[in-house]
């Protein structure tokens, strides 16, 4: 049991990568990418039709909830995994992103497109509203502090007439065609390449951060922010930074969903999701890209596949948690290990 | 959109109170639950809501299949009453003790030997959490169920609007019994202190040779036994329950326990007595819908002001 514990496979994979000549990393990139890209088509393919989900196409499980939960796995990895801000009511911006795209759409006839930016900026806007008082506070308040926010944002939601109430809002829009790309429920595969196109451009945008200046203040802060803020850190601006990027994701993803099912209420944005993502991040291995993504990706999928044995998978669904945890505490691939040093005391 | 009604205030003041008074004491016998773990082990016990729920079921199962009174009984009288209402709050106290204690060793203790990171073990919790809860869901069939009404619900009298009802009266008094004697318990006695002791550092209570592991487990059977007994009252008193009981419950007794400042035993007291008031008094005046939005407003405000709650973490300093 050991043994499997302290299998590092991030590091063994970094070691490859960082063995590879530029033109083979190019060609290794672009390769994951074409084979990510035919995901949609995976489940029409022979043998590969255990991937379909019972109830929903496999198509549209890639949309919503994988893709969805990879993106916002990875906006949450920026709060609780760069910069070690415990965050429960991730799924707040989530909302307020999926209401601006409903509720835009629907009286002002605005376009996804147009839309976008503005749910981006709504999001992150209600970051800072929410940072600017939450982030002075030590780690634990913040986490009751971000899940009071959740349910607020939701009761909000829930009852003002403008956002229909418990009823939420139908007839939301699909996308209008881009590129020659038509969004509609008969191509779900366009929808997963958007959200594809999305993940690929916040994976980059975390690993330029990484290496920058907010990435070193982020990991200064999440390993001891006493020392960060003595060396001259500004602990409280790179946290309100690392909120508000964060929001910004869910705030796109919770867009771009909103025209994917076209009808939303306050019930799809509960506490649970909130949960859920945070346990798709520290699932994965928190802090590290490919661990979250691996983990949102399982823990998105797996009760969709298990779907047939309908009330159980819930209950198989926590166990695999406790188990997962208590085998591989660090994640499924932990971040790398000179990382870790301090982990023990700061998170 | 917000009608808000500030003659509620005036009219019903001395009822609020009451009201306010009962349901807060339940929500600080609650968040017992999660101030005790938090006082030792730094950790949110995200599993206390669900071994809240599982109190209520087990008040229920005892009350109608161990005492063998159907949902639509007569209440009882006398000495039956008394002996129905102290096995159905024992049993309860015990199998809450019992599972809390459990949810420590299955959810915590490896993690805790290996030192995983406190995220790890919050997960851990949480799918713990997810578990009873499925399970109970499945099992009842998502279906609420009913209490017997087993104390007839007489009232003392009517004070200024306010009405005595017996099973106001024991939620309120009932907790502060509790309170007093374990306030008592942890300031006096030998294994309270050890409490004590490794709260306020794990490193050092292990050298002066106290078992960790042992004060760890009395934690949660502490927290356990008084989630048990507000399992019982609320039992009593709303006379219903439901598989998803605990997530309201859960959220509520840990904003007390912060508001009172967490790891702090009086603070989980006033912290829950606060936040009842609180809650009835926005739900009267703004309507019930916002409560929650009042209630999280409030605590933010005060966390603003004062960054450990309203008593500080007095009784067990931060480790630093």
């Amino acid at each position: 049991m050991a043994k499997l514990s302290n299998f590092n496979l991030r590091d063994k994979g970094a070691a490859i990568w960082t063995g590879w000549s530029r033109p083979v990393r190019t060609v290794f990139v672009l390769s994951v990418v074409t084979l990510v890209g035919l995901l949609p088509f995976a489940a029409a393919w022979g043998p590969t039709s255990f991937l379909n989900t019972p109830i929903t196409s496999f198509e549209n499980v890639l949309v919503y909830p994988v893709g969805m939960f990879v993106l916002m796995a990875l906006g949450l990895n920026i709060v609780v995994g760069k910069s070690g801000l415990l965050d429960l009511g991730y799924i707040a911006f989530f909302a307020i992103g999926a209401y601006s795209q409903a509720i835009l759409s629907t009286l002002h006839g605005w376009n996804t497109w147009q839309i976008l930016p503005f749910g981006i900026l709504f999001a992150m806007f209600s970051g800072l509203l929410l940072g600017l008082p939450a982030l002075r506070l030590r780690g634990d308040y913040l986490a009751i502090i971000t899940l009071g926010f959740g349910e607020i944002v939701r009761i909000v939601f829930l009852n003002l007439s403008v956002t229909g109430g418990p009823n939420g809002i139908a007839g939301i829009p699909n996308p209008p065609t881009i590129f020659g790309f038509e969004f509609n429920l008969t191509y779900p595969e366009h929808f997963f390449w958007l959200v594809f196109a999305m993940i690929l451009l916040v994976i980059w945008m975390i690993r330029r951060f990484t290496v920058r200046r907010p990435g070193r203040a982020w990991e200064a802060i999440r390993q001891d922010e006493d020392v960060a803020a003595l060396m001259g850190v500004n602990t409280l601006v790179y946290k309100l930074w690392s909120f508000v990027i964060g929001a910004a994701v869910a705030g796109a993803a919770g867009v771009i969903y909103a025209s994917k099912v076209m009808v939303i209420s306050p019930d799809m944005f509960k506490f649970d999701v909130s949960i859920l993502i945070l346990a798709c991040v520290v699932f994965g291995g928190i802090g590290n890209i490919w661990g979250v993504v691996l983990g949102a990706g399982i823990l998105a999928y797996l009760p969709e596949r298990i779907r047939f044995i309908s009330d159980a998978r819930q209950v198989i669904f926590g166990l695999v948690l406790i188990i997962m945890m208590n085998l591989r505490p660090d994640g499924l691939l932990p971040r790398k290990k000179r990382e870790k040093i301090q982990e023990k005391r700061t998170m | 959109m917000v009608d808000m009604n500030f003659s509620v205030i005036t009219t019903q003041f001395w009822s609020l109170i009451l009201q306010g008074l009962a349901l807060g004491l339940i929500y600080s016998l609650v968040s017992l639950g999660y101030t005790m773990v938090y006082g030792v082990l730094r950790l949110i016990n995200f599993a206390n809501s669900e071994v809240f729920m599982l109190g209520t079921f087990a008040v229920l199962w005892i009350e109608i299949n161990f005492l063998g009174h159907p949902i639509n009984a007569e209440p009882l009288t006398g000495f039956k009453l008394v002996y129905t209402l102290v096995i159905a709050l024992v049993g309860s106290m015990i199998a809450c003790a019992v599972i809390a204690v459990l949810v420590e060793f299955v959810a915590y203790r490896r993690l805790r030997s290996r030192g995983a990171g406190r995220l790890a073990s919050l997960i851990s919790a949480i799918g713990v959490s997810i578990f009873l809860l499925e399970s109970m869901r499945m099992f009842t069939e998502s279906r609420p169920q009913t209490a017997p009404r087993l104390l007839d619900k007489w009232t003392f009298g009517e004070i200024a609007g306010a009405n005595f009802r017996i099973d106001t009266m024991l939620a309120i008094v009932a907790p502060i019994i509790i309170f007093v004697i374990l306030d008592q318990f942890v300031n006096r006695s030998r294994l309270g202190k050890a409490i004590r002791a490794v709260s306020m550092s794990e490193e050092n209570a292990k050298l002066m040779g106290i078992d960790i592991n042992r004060v760890i487990s009395l934690t949660f059977l502490i927290g356990g036994l008084t989630t048990g007994a507000a399992a019982f009252l609320y039992t009593t008193v709303y006379e219903n329950t439901v598989f998803n009981v605990g997530f309201n419950m859960g959220i509520a007794a840990f904003t007390a326990a912060v508001l009172g400042g967490i790891g702090n035993i009086r603070g989980a007291f006033y912290g829950g007595l606060a936040l009842g008031m609180l809650e009835q008094f926005s739900s009267a005046i703004l309507g019930s819908q916002w409560k929650a939005v009042t209630v999280f407003v409030v605590l933010v405000l005060i966390l603003l002001f004062k960054p450990s709650g309203l008593f500080g973490e007095a009784v067990q300093q931060t480790r630093t």
